[in-house]
């Protein structure tokens, strides 16, 4: 059936702030489905409260509404446009509980509202733990034996009943599997199921058997208005059950089910997509499987995409979001092509000749205190994911994208450990797990002891031990002496040359460096070949220019002679470096692209739309890691390179491109590494007779309490080079500045660190603007709400600012100004102010694309992503029209994730908390969108 | 084990290409049709299929013995084919249920494989280039010999190769249930597809390839059942007769891969050879009947074009979504139908058993 034309305009909601189980996966989805449904010539109408989303971008969609995703606002855009549709499983499960609360007053059917792409009824029965349970018993689907507490002594009956502890615990109705986890012993049920039945809004907890230590799986469906269904990945977790799957290191496709197995997982997923109502679009069904019987259970079904779906989307190069969304408005699967090879059917299943490994990352050091045993409940703020031919090759590949510091799977200086804390650490699931199982098959463990402390499947176990056995036979070579045959052996593994210089390092003689290995690497003809992700192992030609690296013969990446731009994107998401990153990513290819630029994207977060294949001319899909980048340069040879929209990622790898010769557009890099160099950089403040606080450097304890005491107390403390004011503490006496001097010499022991008089009662402003060597295009100044100190990235900011002396914004104007010229600035520059009455003091610089910038190019109207990146690449500012659609005010509000951490105190300081933020527009300062900031501002400042 | 404690091992192209890997399974020479699987599960019933007899399976998923072997996924007593080719082999694995390693299976058996080749790269350039000959080896390093080698292959065009994947003696399976009697012609069944047949209430009697229809006929059958197979379908000349017989009989007669091809040459409709095949776990058919796509197992290097089907001989049943080609048959002058794909899967989807059912339907609407 071609689309459907008895529906005209369309609305689809979005998933509103980032939160931890709700990332931008969901820009993702939902910008595919706006371009899904714009394709077709439907009207697209979106209501999102997130600024930070390519989705809400004007060329998007028809109408945007910038406004809190609640029922009402939905209601109110639906009488002002006249919609036919909605559209609700591109936005999580924001979009879902909304879409299912109107349905449940009969909204949509009173105002002759379809709801399309999914099945109200069926997403009932899949939230409500005991209805899906009937209905998987009605279809034959196996499952942990469970029952429904509504209360405390219900709970205990059921524990009983369910032969005791250890057991499960899901609370109905919450997202991200909040509330829920592993009860092991007696002290902590009570508490546990207690905070699970607060959580749930309808007060129940699911009590189920535990299947701790089995394997799991995901597999992500499709299935058209004909009934017809596709598999489009299955993935396999490394961690077993009892780690909720965001928190897995996961793989696709599944390496150790037998064909016998997999389909059945196969038939069971199909009958229970088809048992669960009559929609079109997308679907993921998770199972578990008993490892000596291969037992099948189903977890649970989720009728809408997840971000699981875009790692599938990644991982195969199937756009489940576009096709699900052509689905949902009447097009069966096989009317539709593949957009990866242009010319055979989208009804299929792809078939992947490469590995993908995808690890979590995890933010747990911005939250001392806080439970970091993983547990179903989520708690990792991003992901990596990586391509490899192998295993080994992903695995590498991905740490070293993780920006944790890795090279890859170890073997890179972190190397500090004994029997005692590694077995510790594996006795239960963390974040480092993987880093671990290394680590212990390096202290001689045997595969069968990993395999029964931990349940990783014994098959992952081996290829992390023949890793560590190729990391054995190199360390005591010497590095001339390394055959081809093994170097090749090492880079097929994955390993960069950077472990492979420590490797070599270990055995007593002098050091050797990443550029030597590079060095004799190339010199053996040793480097890497481009492969496209093409959906079909090879067998048919692919028109998409995706790619993975790999060390093998045949180079499918053709290099064109038009001149091109490399753009770095920002890794995985983590607080401090998120969507935000993301949107000026996307922006930078366009315009790029609109300069007449070849865009090249090297990006390894699978949740991006800088990662979707036809956003860039060519990607890359890569670890934002020197040598991989390095690789795609010598083999792209662009002109130049984009730093300043992939956060501190990129920025972090501006020196080596640098040093190294290589191009880098927008503000000359001295000038950048300035802006990072406290000393020097209050040098030029100093010429500029621009007032800052007082500070002063400190390597140790001693120097730290001389300068505090020359500064004056209260002093801020930081490491330099952080984003996200990681480590960043307000001290108020001796005692705490030891304190915190001890803490930052653990974290960051090469580190010199800052420490500035913190001005109190000062308030905070953001000036984000963009010059041109010749004008200064103000972007937008933002008043904090809360007090300097509270990191800016957590703080309410309202733009334009609400309460500052017309003399203070002359001020930082013309300190503005008087910056950007010193430093060179060509795109981007963002500074930081303390303001007090009319006295203004510069607290930092920035020369790139901040978090901001995407607020202020949804407040004003202005694409301010784009007109930044194009001064970059050589157009001045009298080019663009600059004018402003802002009427009053917009105001920043965070989003915080103290509810997923709940041993740890709700506090603000200078380091960064929050994971999202939402953009709300004022008219006065009535509304308790401003009231309520404005009343709370001084009451979780802390240090 | 680390690739530099494995014993080094060639493959040669016919055209030239060459390309250094270790070996895997037994020591040895040994050549084929060079044809490539886009399955990423199933290896060992890929290897032990009877269709596969004369070539050198490269498979497209580059870990392959992740979960060792086990005898429930044989489809053959023994691998069937004559080579195996593989990017990433796991000596090792993980499977509880499992017999032993895929390693020790290949060796026991004698056969010969290469692995830590570039699979995709020799896929990309079968694709362009067509299928070719090709030689494994860990006896011969020099480049030139190995090449003649390959070009000395038999080539796979005009091959009879059913006598060698056939069984010798006829041999009865008997179905609890015992609901029908179904005579199958053996030209290199797979267990799986005698499985789904017993599993139906099928009572077998499974004949070699050359029976003779009054052979067959003997048994007194309810139903016919023609099976895959190795080779050029037009090579098989000694059952054309037997067949025509079957088709002829009135009774119904089903046919999966090479024996769909023999029923639809024996209505004179002309059979070619392709320019890659089709051969994975992920391939869309749409049952032009109910308008319904399954996602099918294929293994096939000969086919039947659209425009060969004459309208008043056989109706197009199933079409290949990805390139239009003919994957079913109904036929106008028999009460036969056939597929070219493999519904009983193993591995692969299970979307297609339906057609096991439609044949046992037949059965029983004729008795």
């Amino acid at each position: 059936m071609p689309r459907r034309t008895d529906i005209e305009t369309i609305l689809i909601i979005g998933s509103g702030p980032i939160v931890i189980g709700q990332a931008c996966e969901f820009d993702y989805s939902g910008t595919q489905a706006c371009r899904s449904l714009k394709e077709e010539g439907y009207r697209v109408v979106l209501i999102n409260s997130n600024p930070a989303t390519i989705m809400t971008d004007p060329i998007m969609a028809d109408a945007i509404y910038l406004k809190p995703l609640t029922v009402e606002s939905i209601m109110e855009i639906c009488e002002k446009e006249k919609i036919d549709a909605v559209l609700p499983t591109m936005g999580g499960q924001t979009g879902l509980n909304l879409a299912r609360d109107l349905f449940h007053r009969g909204y949509w059917e009173k105002n002759n509202i379809d709801i399309i792409g999914v099945d109200i009824a069926a997403i009932d029965i899949t939230e409500d733990r005991q209805q899906f349970r009937d209905l998987m018993e009605k279809i034959g689907i196996d499952q942990c034996r469970s029952r429904t507490a509504k209360s405390l002594l219900d709970a205990k009956e059921i524990t009983e009943e369910l032969g005791g502890l250890p057991v499960v615990i899901r609370p109905s109705f919450t997202m991200g599997g909040m509330g829920g986890g592993i009860i092991w012993n007696e002290d902590e049920f009570e508490r546990k199921i207690l905070r699970g039945l607060e959580l749930s809004p309808v007060h129940e907890v699911l009590i189920e058997e535990s299947i701790f230590g089995w394997k799991e799986f995901e597999l992500e469906l499709l299935r058209d208005n004909n009934d017809n269904v596709v598999i489009i990945c299955s993935i396999e977790n490394m961690d077993p059950c009892g780690v909720h799957t965001g928190d897995s290191v996961t793989v696709a496709p599944s390496q150790t089910l037998p064909d016998e197995h997999l389909q059945k997982l196969r038939d069971a997923a199909i009958r229970m997509m088809r048992s669960i109502g009559t929609f079109a679009g997308g679907c993921n069904v998770q199972f578990a499987v008993e490892p000596e019987t291969h037992r099948l259970v189903a977890i649970e079904i989720n009728p809408r995409v997840s971000r699981s779906s875009a790692l599938a989307s990644k991982a195969t190069g199937y756009p489940i979001a576009k096709i699900a969304t052509k689905l949902a408005v009447g097009y069966n699967l096989d009317e539709l092509k593949n957009q990866i090879t242009g010319t055979t059917s989208a009804c299929f299943e792809p078939t992947l000749d490469y590995v993908v490994v995808k690890v979590p990352r995890f933010n747990f050091d911005k939250f001392p205190g806080s439970d970091e045993e993983l547990s179903t409940q989520m708690k990792a703020v991003g992901e990596v994911m990586a391509i490899g031919r192998t295993f080994p090759e992903a695995l590498n590949k991905a740490w070293q994208g993780m920006e944790t510091g890795h090279s890859g799977l170890g073997a890179d200086g972190f190397e500090e450990f004994d029997r005692k804390t590694v077995r510790d650490r594996l006795l239960k699931p963390y974040w480092d797990r993987s880093l671990q199982i290394r680590n212990a098959f390096k202290l001689g463990a045997s595969v069968e002891e990993i395999n029964d402390i931990t349940s990783v499947d014994p098959w992952f176990l081996q290829q992390i031990r023949y890793m560590v056995s190729l990391e054995n036979r190199t360390e005591g070579q010497q590095l001339k002496s390394i055959t081809k045959e093994d170097f090749n052996e090492l880079k097929q593994a994955g390993y960069a040359d950077k472990q492979i210089a420590w490797l070599l390092s270990q055995s007593g003689g002098k050091t050797i460096t990443e550029e030597a290995v590079r060095k004799q690497r190339l010199k053996l003809g040793l480097k890497p070949v481009f492969r496209v992700v093409d959906t079909c192992g090879g067998e048919f030609p692919a028109e998409t220019p995706y790619y993975y690296s790999t060390y093998e013969q045949q180079n499918e990446s053709i290099v064109t002679d038009k001149p091109k731009v490399l753009i770095l994107g920002s890794g995985p998401n983590r607080i401090g470096q998120g969507i935000e990153f993301d949107y000026s990513c996307v922006h930078a290819v366009l315009a790029a692209k609109q300069m007449g630029y070849e865009t090249i994207m090297i990006n390894c977060n699978p949740e991006t739309v800088s990662t979707d294949f036809d956003v860039a001319d060519k990607l890359y899909f890569e670890p934002v890691f020197w040598e991989r980048v390095m690789d795609i340069w010598e083999h792209e040879k662009p002109e130049g390179v984009i730093l300043q929209v992939g956060g501190q990622t990129a920025l972090k790898l501006a020196r080596r491109f640098h040093e190294g010769g290589f191009k880098i557009f927008g503000t000359p890099f001295e000038m950048m590494d300035l802006a990072e160099d406290r000393g020097k950089f209050s040098k030029l403040l100093e010429e500029l007779e621009i007032p800052f606080p007082d500070y002063g450097m400190a390597t140790n304890f001693e120097e730290a309490k001389k300068v505090a005491k020359e500064v004056g107390y209260p002093v801020l403390i930081r490491p330099s080079y952080v984003l996200g004011g990681q480590g960043m503490r307000i001290a108020i006496k001796e005692d705490e500045l030891e304190e915190y001097v001890s803490a930052i010499l653990k974290t960051h022991p090469e580190n010199a660190f800052l420490i500035d008089h913190y001005l109190e009662g000062a308030v905070e402003v953001d000036f984000d603007s963009i010059y041109d060597g010749e004008q200064l295009h103000e972007a937008g100044i933002m008043q904090h709400i809360e007090p300097a100190g509270v990191h800016s990235g957590d703080s309410t900011a309202v733009l334009p600012p609400y309460s500052l002396s017309d003399k203070a914004i002359e001020t930082l104007r013309d300190y503005q100004l008087r910056i950007a010229k010193k430093m060179q600035v060509k795109g981007f520059i963002n500074v930081q102010y303390a303001v007090k009455g009319d006295d203004v003091f510069v607290l930092e610089a920035n020369p790139r694309a901040t978090r901001t910038i995407p607020f202020i190019a949804k407040a004003t109207g202005r694409p301010e992503s784009q007109i930044g990146v194009k001064v970059m690449l050589g157009s001045k500012l009298k080019e663009f029209d600059l004018t402003s659609t802002l009427k009053h005010y917009a105001i920043k509000e965070p989003v915080f994730p103290f509810d997923k951490f709940p041993e740890v105190k709700k506090e603000l300081g200078p380091e960064m908390k929050s994971t999202g933020e939402t953009i709300y527009f004022l008219e006065d300062f009535n509304d308790e969108h401003f009231r309520k900031p404005y009343e709370f501002k001084n009451l979780y400042l802390s240090r | 084990m680390t690739n530099s404690s494995l014993q080094t091992a060639w493959l040669a192209l016919s055209d030239g290409t060459i390309q250094q890997g270790k070996l895997i399974g037994r020591p040895g020479t040994t050549g084929g049709e060079l044809c490539f699987n886009t399955s990423m599960t199933g290896y060992q019933e890929i290897f032990t299929d009877p269709s596969y007899v004369g070539q050198l399976m490269m498979m497209t998923y580059p870990h392959i013995g992740n979960y060792g072997v086990h005898p429930d996924y044989d489809e053959a007593r023994r691998p069937m084919v004559s080579g195996v080719i593989v990017r990433a082999f796991s000596e090792e694995y993980s499977n509880h249920q499992a017999d032993g390693s895929l390693q020790q299976y290949l060796y026991h058996h004698g056969i010969t494989g290469i692995t830590g080749v570039d699979t995709r790269s020799l896929v990309r350039h079968i694709r362009d280039k067509g299928v070719m000959n090709a030689v494994i080896s860990s006896e011969i390093s020099d480049a030139k010999e190995l090449v003649a080698k390959a070009k000395q292959w038999a080539s796979m065009e005009g091959l009879e190769l059913a006598t060698k994947a056939t069984r010798s003696e006829a041999q009865t399976m008997a179905s609890e249930e015992n609901l029908f009697k179904v005579a199958v012609i053996d030209y290199g069944v797979k267990q799986s597809i005698l499985k789904n047949l017993i599993s139906r209430g099928c009572t077998l009697r499974v004949f070699p390839a050359k029976a003779t229809f009054e052979e067959i006929n003997e048994w007194n059958p309810d139903g016919f059942f023609l099976s895959n197979g190795p080779g050029d379908p037009r090579a098989i000349t000694y059952t054309t007769a037997t067949v025509g017989r079957i088709m002829a009989d009135g009774r119904p007669v089903f046919g999966i891969c090479l024996g769909h091809q023999l029923m639809a040459l024996s209505q004179g409709i002309p059979v070619e050879k392709m320019f890659v095949g089709h051969r994975g776990a992920n391939q869309p058919v749409k049952n032009m009947i109910t308008g319904l796509v399954e996602i099918t197992t294929q293994n096939h290097g000969f086919g039947i074009h659209e425009s060969a089907v004459n309208e008043d001989k056989a109706e197009i049943s199933h079409v290949n979504l990805n390139d239009g080609t003919v994957e079913g048959l109904r036929f106008r002058k028999a009460n036969a139908f056939s597929v070219q794909y493999h519904p009983e899967a193993c591995p692969g989807p299970h979307d297609s058993r339906y057609l096991f059912d439609e044949f046992t339907e037949r059965m029983k609407a004729a008795q």
